[in-house]
């Protein structure tokens, strides 16, 4: 396949743009992989594209129940950050960022990758506190983390109100390597990097169910056939359960709803991404000049990507408070996302009961920014049979072990993390 | 927007009620074990479909209600005071 | 300036009433009934904005919700609100409208020049490009990319005007008040039903008003529903959204056509409506046709046009050309024919039709089986170049300004699609329409009823079947109109293929060739090309041309349009302001403020106050000669420790636990034991989770053998109350036992320091409090400065203490006496700040240290959990993560240096190794100097050595001592005194 580039860019459009092909084969399934990856999201085809750049692993198929990029990956407000609190948190995050920055290149495909910079705003002592021991931990770790003072946040967002009226803000944690990417193009491009290397992406195939013999995996019943592999990846956000009780088992998720909105479009305003500390809210303008914004979980559970109104309201309310000046603009549209909740806020990227079946789950909600780390790490552990040291504690087993990685210290409540 | 009828204040709207968990899961004996307590406060079921639910009318009564609800549809069929008897119907 | 396309008669604006308002600058005049846009025609004004992309001269497309081109900044200043749809932006005097999207004038716009660079610019480029070098996406390529993206500038200050959310139900809400709308709820109405009418319009009547010959039945329904005590009408009112159980969202423009809110009125107002039944008529909005240049200025929607000439007495154009698949937009020609528009010529792709018939008997044009194959003109329509239906040539062009076309209506399903409606392929209509749905009934077009008489009917007979499910009897038929039905169904032409742009979204210049190009690059699913493309996804969300783009797309497929289908609708209907959505809670009134009882008696002391959680406290009081705060809090401190304090602590969570099994219920939920308590006494209890982490802490006294007061954290007063109740209800729901939360109901206030016993003694009558009679952990009731109280003998600052409980009410009245009382033994009010002084000085924990990551074992707290019987969290507490002795201990810190501050959120370096972090920190005003809490690994063998505190975000790196974190007072001396 010929590669993208702005010379061919040039030379199609001369010819009317006719010579170009698809970004990926629309594959059909064949009887039997070397692995299957579950799930045509970004961590499912950044898993298939690892496997085979990485570990030589290109008879792979993806097998995506509807089209590439249309669960969470296309519906998500694109945020990208490494800025945890624990070690085994912020080093796998920080992995990933450094994979993005070098995405474009990886996959000739053009993500929209942007450090704009993200900042968590602060507005009390223990608040400040907190995002101290964060910071420093990052810093500690090798990660870049800036406090900001007042002063430091009105020059990085102009229009939020440092005086809000009920909660001043008192500054700010940076992390400026932190941006945005473009979601669309973040599964697109693993699509079409991974096919290129020869790994087949099944669309409209849905898992019905799992051959598993003798506690091994054998393969997949699907809409389109058996499917033989000795070794299965699920990357499924939102089914995660579904496809577990398949292989006979629970998992420590319970699967929420999170809704995302976006502005009409305007011309620039915000350049980096904010959040509010006092409530709900954290936004950004996406290139083409929505501000893409969202809140916290309606909080209860939902498969139905569909929110309601007084989260919303919320949202919106948070805002303003934050940022007066949004009042006279308009919500275009709003959509929602289902999260796969954890009972200590942090992620599954682990072997599982089933011999040869392999999961990277539970990813709250935030896993867009996870997307080439997750995918990373996953190949790994399917590639090696073990995980690998970025992964070691993401294990579905450290509840038994009372190794909670949890953050902001929720407690086991799915809904509350 | 989820309107949920409760026995005791009638039917108020979500704002007023707090979830808080699966219903179906009891908390073990004392004796019962780590592998008992870690499923009953870790493992779930998750179901695309039906479940018995624990919301707390915590702007009303402040009751805890078990509320027979679809995780799909948010459609909410039953719903009975905490020692009431609630069963997701199959499938 | 006179408005010169404005006709002589007829339509429903106040030609009596004169309207001055600007557009770019240039003044103009119109009527009261106008929009902006329909004022703008009557000025013969055309081109009013640009495109998205390649910024081509537009104009005014449509008369409704729908328009993609005629997007303005709308007033000035703080009031500017960008993309304004002209065509649905009510007139006032004094209007200031601005276009916008362009740069250099609104007609020589510069970026017009990437119009050229088309070729290069199709969908989905800049996905393939950009990428070398990597450093010069952020510098060079994305900046110019976001300027060039966008469409309006916001104002960027702080928005004067407020919003208000309101709650309505309702037995029938009808949303749309046309035809089928006014006939629904009038048949609701008769039963006797709750009806409510909302319509975005300022005007009742949909395309009623396009019609003089339905002003009879318009105006007699609207009085004998105004007669209705049930029915409200609600004009102005959007409704942007249908949620679960048949709640819908909707915006009312309280103030949008005055030239600013009155006093005490909102800008908008936010509606959340619970109805019973919903009946939705929502009418249909025409669609384009995609043929090269069918965006210039000059180009219309067939209906638009209509409505221009028929409700607004405009005339679109002096020549007019009507491009149409369907007999219903020939009213479009006779309408503007009448009102002195030269009709230059029908093209029909069709072969014959009766409204063909009709057309050339009144000496019309009608130029059979031809289609539009493009336009001539920049930024006016200068003529429309006409070709043989499918044989893909140019043939002649006849001159006109205007060009009326109309490819047929699309229901307006997005609130049935919403609710759940599944939607059907209607073949004849070429139109999705709503099929069976559980939550509304959809009527007239919305539902694919064409025709004023026939919409009606529908209407009715949903309004009454609607008012039937709702527990209503029918009522009497109500009366119809009568109206000959016009043929709406097309003829399938969706693009005439003839070279050149023919747009599919004219907001984001997406084409027919775009749609193919996504086609062509594997995007071929609907909602893979809408995301390639960005097609419908402006803020039109596809309205006109959406349906459009699917059917390229299925061509391009050869597949049907039914099986390509649309994307999936998603709120909103149409886009809603954010102020309305965020309503009143706003600003300062975010979040509610809880004052304590005793929150006068901290102003009057000139209190700074602090934030926690919703409560305002009292973090400090400042005094004239205190050099800083730190002077302040130390002063307070120093006070306490050496004379007596008093410290307002309401704040605290309390709640009574009573009942037969209470003893029993808190030795479950405290993993220390409760039914041991002797009456009359308080004991320090630690609650865990579930998960064996420390959940709260608190004091719980034993009133009585059944009754028990129990403390919590500021912070916690909530969860913990939770927690109680949901453990009582979901596991041992056999425990007589009640709770009540009685936070508000008791104020509190701590007497702390060698001379508090003085001070309460002064104030306490009824009760000894000796320390032999009243020892440290005794509680009694007791009367304090007349009032009837509880005293506790309780210290979180490890000085004697007392803490007085008093109902709410009295607080004032004791605080002063408690003060009165105090004085000669140089009493001083303490706040938060030094309370925290002294606890890090006394070592005791409090939600820095219980943060929900640390167990009992953390803290120094092990030896508290009981070693029999059952409690929450004992199983999970022992997993060996939890029990792990690497975890980092509790430990005291000491800064080496005094003069050297140490900082909460430091981490603590053993060897340059993170082995834990500052919890809390604060000078001390024992041993004067930085001290601290934190947690470290290996905590208790390291007491004695000396670490780093290290915070590298501040650049600062600070030798500490690690010592014990009881070191004030370890024997409890004089807590006991």
């Amino acid at each position: 396949m010929a590669r993208y580039s702005g010379l061919r860019v040039l030379t199609e459009g001369l010819r009317g743009n006719s010579g170009w092909k698809p970004a990926w084969r629309k594959a059909a399934p064949r009887p039997s992989y070397d692995v299957i990856v579950v799930g045509g999201g970004g961590h499912g085809l950044a898993t298939a594209f690892y496997l085979a750049s990485v570990h030589g692993i290109t008879n792979v198929a993806v097998v995506e129940r509807g089209l590439v990029g249309q669960g969470n990956t296309g519906r998500n407000t694109t945020i990208v950050r490494s800025n945890y609190l624990f070690p085994e948190n912020n080093h796998f995050y920080e992995h990933a960022l450094k994979l993005w920055e070098g995405l474009e290149q990886s996959l000739n495909y053009n993500v929209m990758m942007s450090q704009r910079g993200v900042i968590n705003l602060f507005h009390n002592d223990a608040q400040r506190n907190a995002a101290l021991r964060r910071g420093n931990s990052m810093r500690l770790n090798g990660i870049d983390a800036e406090l900001l003072d007042r002063d430091g946040v009105k020059a990085m967002c102009p229009i939020v109100d440092l005086d809000n009226g009920r909660y001043p803000v008192m500054g700010g944690l940076l992390q400026r390597r932190g941006g945005t990417a473009r979601h669309d193009a973040v599964a697109w491009g693993f699509a079409h990097a991974a096919d290129a290397r020869g790994v087949d992406i099944i669309e409209h195939c849905e898992v019905t169910g799992m051959i598993v013999e003798g506690g091994a995996i054998q393969g997949l019943r699907t809409t389109r056939g058996e499917i033989r592999a000795p070794k299965v990846g699920l990357a499924v956000a939102g089914s995660t359960s579904t496809l577990t009780a398949m292989a006979g088992f629970d998992v420590p998720i319970e699967t929420h709803l999170l809704q995302a909105f976006v502005s009409e479009g305007l011309k620039p305003l915000i350049d980096c991404v904010v959040t509010f500390g006092a409530g709900h809210f954290y936004v950004s303008q996406s290139d083409k000049g929505g501000l893409v914004f969202g809140g916290g979980l309606d909080g209860y559970p939902s498969y139905g990507q569909r929110g309601t109104l007084p989260t919303a309201e919320h949202v919106y309310a948070a805002g303003v408070s934050m940022i007066p000046a949004l009042g006279r603009l308009r919500g275009l549209r709003s959509w929602a996302g289902v999260m796969d909740m954890t009972p200590d806020g942090s992620p599954y990227i682990c072997k599982t009961p089933v011999r040869g079946l392999y999961m990277t789950a539970g990813w709250c909600y935030g896993g867009f920014k996870a997307t080439p780390g997750s995918g990373w790490c996953h190949a790994w552990t399917i590639a090696k049979d073990a995980p690998h040291r970025l992964n070691a504690a993401h294990t579905l087993d450290r509840f038994r072990e009372g190794r909670m990685l949890d953050e902001r210290g929720n407690g086991p409540f799915f809904w509350a993390q | 927007m989820l309107r949920i009828p409760c026995p005791h204040c009638g039917a108020r709207d979500e704002v007023e009620f707090t979830y808080r968990g699966d219903a179906t899961v009891a908390r073990p004996a004392p004796d019962a074990g780590t592998d008992a307590f870690h499923d009953y406060l870790y493992l779930r079921r998750n179901p695309r479909g039906w479940q018995v639910e624990w919301w707390q009318h915590h702007g009303g009564c402040r009751a805890f209600l078990k509320v027979l609800r679809h995780t799909v549809t948010h459609e909410v069929r039953g719903v009975v005071t905490a020692t009431g008897a609630l069963e997701a119907p199959q499938a | 300036m006179t408005q010169r396309h404005r006709l002589a008669a007829g339509g429903h604006v106040d030609r009596a009433h004169r309207l001055g308002f600007t557009f770019d600058g240039r003044r103009y005049e119109g009527h009261a009934g106008d929009t902006l846009a329909s004022a703008l025609l009557a000025n013969g004004v055309r081109l009013v904005g640009r495109s998205f992309k390649y910024h081509r001269p537009r104009g005014i497309y449509s008369a409704g919700v729908e328009e993609p081109n005629a997007l303005v900044e709308l007033r000035s200043g703080a009031r500017r609100e960008p993309n304004t749809r002209a065509t649905v932006a009510e007139l006032f005097d004094g209007l200031d409208a601005t276009s916008q999207n362009h740069r250099g004038s609104l007609a020589f716009d510069w970026m017009a020049v990437s119009g050229l660079l088309a070729p290069w610019l199709g969908a989905g480029f800049y996905y393939k490009t950009f990428m070398w070098p990597a450093a010069f996406w952020e510098r060079l390529y994305e900046p110019m990319i976001r300027k060039a993206a966008g469409l309006g500038r916001a104002a960027a200050l702080p928005d004067p005007d407020r919003y208000e959310a309101a709650h309505a139900h309702c037995d029938v809400l009808v949303v749309g008040a046309g035809a089928a709308g006014l006939a629904a709820a009038r048949a609701a109405g008769m039963t006797g039903a709750r009806v409510m009418v909302l319509e975005q319009d300022f005007l009742l009547g949909g395309d009623l008003l396009n019609d003089a010959a339905h002003d009879a039945w318009r105006t007699g329904t609207i009085a004998a529903l105004a007669a209705m005590p049930g029915v409200t009408i609600m004009r102005r009112t959007m409704a942007f959204g249908f949620y679960d159980q048949k709640v819908l969202g909707a915006v009312e423009q309280v103030a949008d056509h005055l030239p600013e809110p009155p006093p005490h009125t909102p800008r908008q107002r936010s509606w959340t409506i619970r109805a019973k039944e919903v009946v939705l008529a929502t009418g249909a909005h025409e669609r384009l046709i995609a043929f090269p240049g069918n965006d210039r200025p000059g180009i219309m929607l067939a209906g638009a046009a209509r409505t221009y000439a028929r409700r607004y007495g405009v005339r679109a154009g002096e020549t007019a050309v009507l491009f149409a698949t369907h007999d219903a937009a020939y009213e479009s020609a006779f309408a503007l024919a009448e009102g002195g528009t030269r009709i230059a010529g029908i093209i029909d792709p069709r072969t014959d039709s009766v409204a063909m018939q009709r057309a050339r008997e009144a000496g019309f044009t009608v130029r059979a089986g031809s289609v539009v194959t493009g336009t001539i003109g920049g930024k006016a329509l200068r003529g429309v170049e006409i070709g043989a239906l499918g044989s893909g040539s140019r043939g002649d062009a006849l001159p006109a300004d205007l060009l009326m076309i109309s490819g047929g209506w699309n229901p307006a399903v997005h609130l049935a699609s919403m609710a759940g409606t599944p939607l059907r392929w209607d073949d004849s209509l070429l139109a999705f329409v709503p099929g069976e749905g559980a939550w509304q009934r959809s009527a007239g077009a919305c539902g694919g009823v064409h025709g004023t008489g026939a919409a009606a009917r529908d209407g009715a007979e949903a309004g009454r079947a609607a008012a039937v499910a709702a527990g209503f009897v029918a009522g009497a038929d109500v009366p119809l109109p009568e109206a000959p039905a016009a043929d709406h169904r097309p003829f399938a032409l969706w693009e005439v293929k003839a070279g050149g742009k023919a747009f599919v979204d004219l907001q984001d210049d997406v084409t027919a060739n775009d749609i193919r190009l996504a086609h062509r690059e594997g995007f071929s699913h609907i909602e893979h090309a809408k995301r390639y493309t960005t097609h419908a996804m402006g803020t039109d969300q596809g309205k006109v041309g959406g349906l459009v783009g699917a059917a390229v797309l299925a061509d391009a497929r050869r597949e049907p349009v039914a099986s390509v289908g649309l994307p999936r609708y998603r709120p909103y209907a149409a886009p809603i302001t954010w102020g309305a959505m965020a309503g009143g809670e706003v600003g300062q009134n975010f979040q509610p403020v809880r004052r304590t009882a005793l929150h006068s008696e901290h102003d009057a002391l000139g209190a700074v106050w602090m934030d926690a959680g919703l409560w305002k406290r009292a973090a400090y009081y400042p005094r004239p000669g205190d050099a800083d705060a730190w002077a302040s809090v130390k002063r307070e401190a120093r006070a306490v420790r050496e004379r007596v304090g008093v410290c307002d602590v309401s704040t605290l969570g309390k709640i009574a636990v009573e009942g037969p099994d209470a003893a029993t219920f808190l030795d479950r939920v405290y993993a220390n034991t409760f039914s041991t308590l002797p009456i009359g006494r308080a004991r320090y209890g630690l609650m865990l989770r579930e998960d064996g982490i420390v959940f709260d802490d608190g004091t719980t006294t034993r009133l009585g053998p059944d009754r028990f007061f129990v403390t919590t954290t500021t912070a916690q007063a909530g969860p913990v109350m939770q927690h109680l109740e949901f453990h009582l209800a979901s596991a041992w729901p056999d425990l007589d036992v009640s709770l009540a939360s009685v936070t508000d109901q008791w104020a509190a206030m701590s007497v702390a320091g060698p001379r508090a016993r003085a001070v309460i003694a002064a104030v306490v009558q009824g009760l000894d409090v000796a320390n032999e009679a009243f020892p440290f952990m005794a509680v009694a009731d007791c009367v304090v400065a007349g009032v009837p109280a509880r005293l506790f003998r309780i210290s979180f600052s490890g000085e004697l203490a007392y803490e007085i409980a008093m109902p709410a009410g009295y607080a004032g009245h004791v605080w002063k006496a408690v003060m009165e009382a105090g004085a000669p033994h140089g009493i001083e009010p303490y706040g938060v700040e030094a309370l925290g002084l002294l606890r890090i000085e006394k070592g005791h924990v409090a939600g820095s240290e219980i943060n929900g990551q640390t167990t009992a074992q953390d803290l120094g707290l092990g030896r508290m959990l009981k070693k029999k019987g059952d409690f929450i969290g004992r199983v999970l507490a022992q997993r060996p993560g939890l029990t792990d002795p690497a975890r980092p201990r509790l430990v005291g810190l000491r800064s080496v240096d005094p003069n050297r501050q140490i900082r909460a959120g430091s981490h603590l370096l053993v060897d340059g190794q993170d082995q834990g972090w500052i919890t809390s920190a604060t000078q001390s005003v024992v041993d004067p100097g930085w001290i601290g809490l934190g947690m470290l690994r290996d905590g208790d063998a390291r007491i004695g050595s000396e670490i780093v505190a290290a915070n590298p975000l501040m650049g600062e790196e600070v030798p500490v001592k690690v010592v014990t974190p009881h070191g004030y007072d370890a024997e409890n001396l004089r807590v006991r005194a």
